[in-house]
């Protein structure tokens, strides 16, 4: 069921379209940044308050990269694998990354702290190779670097953004 | 050199905001065209031979002139899109941080062209700091009068908003972006109907990329004729190119349509980087054919570049040197593409993956030589006319010209059964 705080955003949201659908991405963003991810559950309260089938809503919800359908970590970390960052080195990036948090592509870590996952073009391409780290651009990214912004996140959990 | 789209970009600077925008001559542009006739802009535009900066190329005066003006029984619409997603284009972010307000400006005067009374910004929402800009200059544009009702005390209303998009590469498309503003899959519609007849909600609709609005500011304040002197090609204006991969100096510069590679390249991007030669290179993004170090004298405007066998696409060149594997580059193109298909038509959502698949499996050791025959089969099965958008053909493009190009390093994949380069 919608908080009342999500059902105030998502009915701000609504004065703003024609008709109630075309709030869906950012309804599904709102619940998402409340929850962390959405649920089944969050899909039916979106699809109820904007009259919607659940079907329609999922098939919204599973089209969009930046809407997380499962479980994910505290801190997602997308790493740009276009073409630009490719001839920058970013295997070598993905290959430290995958190594230093010990886990595949599109896993999170044991200890719940960080998902990562692979990303289209950043528009970071010449600036490469680039990360979309908790939703902001961080370029130029050595492996330094990224051990850098991981290890910030492991000594403070809530910290807003490593690139700060 | 007149850089009419940069010269008050500064990097390093917060915000360019309306006191500042309006002292270099801001807003100025708006007030002629709000003195003259909707067709009258409109004409203005296709005088100064303005083309679609997005990829495609098209006439944009032309694209307004298509909207039927009568049709006023309910909204109409003006659509930016700002949903850069093109692999190695980063050129409308430099727009859309750096000089907020141009863009706003052009927003205005193409729905005064149309007689639009709403306009969306449909933006990527992964570009956070040009959200912030684009928040701020709407708000600024609402308080100086550009923006709500009686704009700039005429009888015309117009409201802007910035939609942040959750972030798929369809949404790029036109068509697929009016289906994504509906709270729909951002899956192609069928055309025609063309959105300018029938786009947004079933209404007319014009959807135009950042960079090309942004030209229309300064063609209304300085006219036509100057805009055709800035070009040195039969395309008018300046374009922004970018170069990206192992230069010396990658980056983005406005330069008049028609600059050489070999300039944009070899004199704006530094070079090549200390211990690698040129190649190749796609001349405007991922969906455009690979052209050779040979052909860096081919002008980068929109009929040079098809006849050297590619397309200017976004005008933003990625760079093959001799220590990348010309396949791998393939590769995480054809990835990208498998990956953003939105599986609405069979060929693209079947063949892309396929593609990919084959290319990893070369990159891997594990090549056969009929991978090579089927992936010369898929040039032509995804090609144009087979698909329902843009979406494949263009990731043809790269496919089909990599294979002509790069002919010996697919075939020392298959018989080394291994990539050479690593």
């Amino acid at each position: 069921m919608l908080t009342d705080k999500e059902k105030q955003l998502i009915e701000e949201e609504l004065r703003h379209h024609e008709q109630k659908r075309g709030a869906v991405s950012e309804a599904l963003m709102i619940l998402q940044k409340s929850r962390g991810w959405v649920s089944s559950e969050a899909i039916a309260d979106v699809a109820q308050q904007l009259q919607m089938t659940v079907e329609e809503v999922d098939g919204i919800a599973t089209f969009y990269d930046l809407v997380y359908r499962s479980p994910v970590g505290k801190h997602v970390i997308m790493v740009c694998d276009s073409v630009s960052c490719y001839v920058m080195g970013e295997q070598r990036l993905t290959e430290h990354l995958k190594k230093r948090l010990g886990v595949e592509l599109g896993e999170t870590t044991d200890d719940g702290l960080f998902t990562l996952i692979p990303v289209g073009c950043l528009g970071a391409c010449d600036k490469g190779p680039a990360l979309l780290v908790d939703g902001e651009i961080i370029e130029g990214v050595t492996p330094e670097r990224a051990d850098q912004i991981i290890e910030t996140f492991r000594k403070e959990p809530d910290a807003h953004s490593a690139h700060r | 050199m007149p850089t009419p789209l940069t010269a008050e970009i500064r990097p390093g600077r917060e915000y360019f905001d309306v006191v500042a925008y309006e002292a270099s001559g801001g807003y100025q542009g708006l007030r002629k065209a709000l003195a003259a006739t909707p067709q009258a802009v409109q004409q203005a535009v296709i005088k100064s031979g303005l083309r679609g900066r997005g990829g495609a190329g098209f006439p944009t005066g032309q694209k307004w002139s298509f909207v039927p003006m009568d049709d006023t029984a309910g909204h109409r619409y003006v659509i930016v899109n700002a949903d850069e997603k093109e692999p190695g284009t980063m050129k409308d972010r430099l727009l859309l941080e750096g000089n907020t307000h141009q863009l706003i400006e052009g927003t205005i005067i193409a729905a005064w062209a149309v007689n639009a009374d709403i306009a969306y910004i449909f933006l990527r929402r992964e570009y956070t700091l040009a959200a912030r800009h684009i928040e701020k200059a709407i708000a600024e544009a609402y308080q100086r009068g550009y923006l709500g009702k009686g704009v700039l005390g005429s009888s015309w209303n117009l409201e802007m908003r910035l939609h942040l998009s959750a972030g798929r590469y369809m949404c790029g498309e036109e068509t697929g972006l009016l289906n994504a503003l509906e709270g729909r899959r951002a899956i192609p519609r069928n055309k025609p109907p063309f959105p300018q007849v029938s786009g947004l909600w079933g209404r007319p609709t014009v959807v135009n990329n950042v960079e090309t609005l942004s030209n229309v500011p300064h063609i209304l304040r300085e006219g036509p004729e100057w805009y055709r002197t800035l070009s040195s090609s039969v395309d008018a204006g300046t374009k922004i190119f970018g170069v990206s991969g192992k230069v010396k100096k990658p980056g983005l510069w406005e330069l008049p349509m028609g600059t050489t590679l070999r300039e944009i390249i070899m004199e704006h991007a530094g070079g090549m980087a200390d211990g690698t030669k040129l190649r190749g290179m796609i001349p405007g993004g991922a969906s455009t054919d690979f052209l050779t170090a040979e052909q860096l004298d081919v002008k980068m405007d929109f009929d040079s570049v098809a006849k050297a066998g590619s397309r200017l696409g976004t005008g933003t060149v990625v760079v093959l040197d001799d220590h990348t594997c010309p396949i791998g580059m393939l590769l995480s193109l054809e990835k990208f593409f498998a990956r953003e298909s939105c599986g609405w038509c069979t060929p693209c959502r079947e063949g892309l993956p396929w593609v990919a698949k084959i290319l990893q499996a070369l990159e891997e050791g594990k090549g056969e030589p009929r991978d090579i025959e089927v992936l010369e089969q898929h040039g032509k099965l995804l090609g144009p006319g087979r698909t329902f958008c843009a979406l494949a053909p263009g990731a043809v493009e790269p496919l089909q010209s990599a294979l002509r190009l790069f002919k010996e390093d697919f075939d020392a994949h298959v018989r080394q059964k291994r990539c050479p380069y690593t």
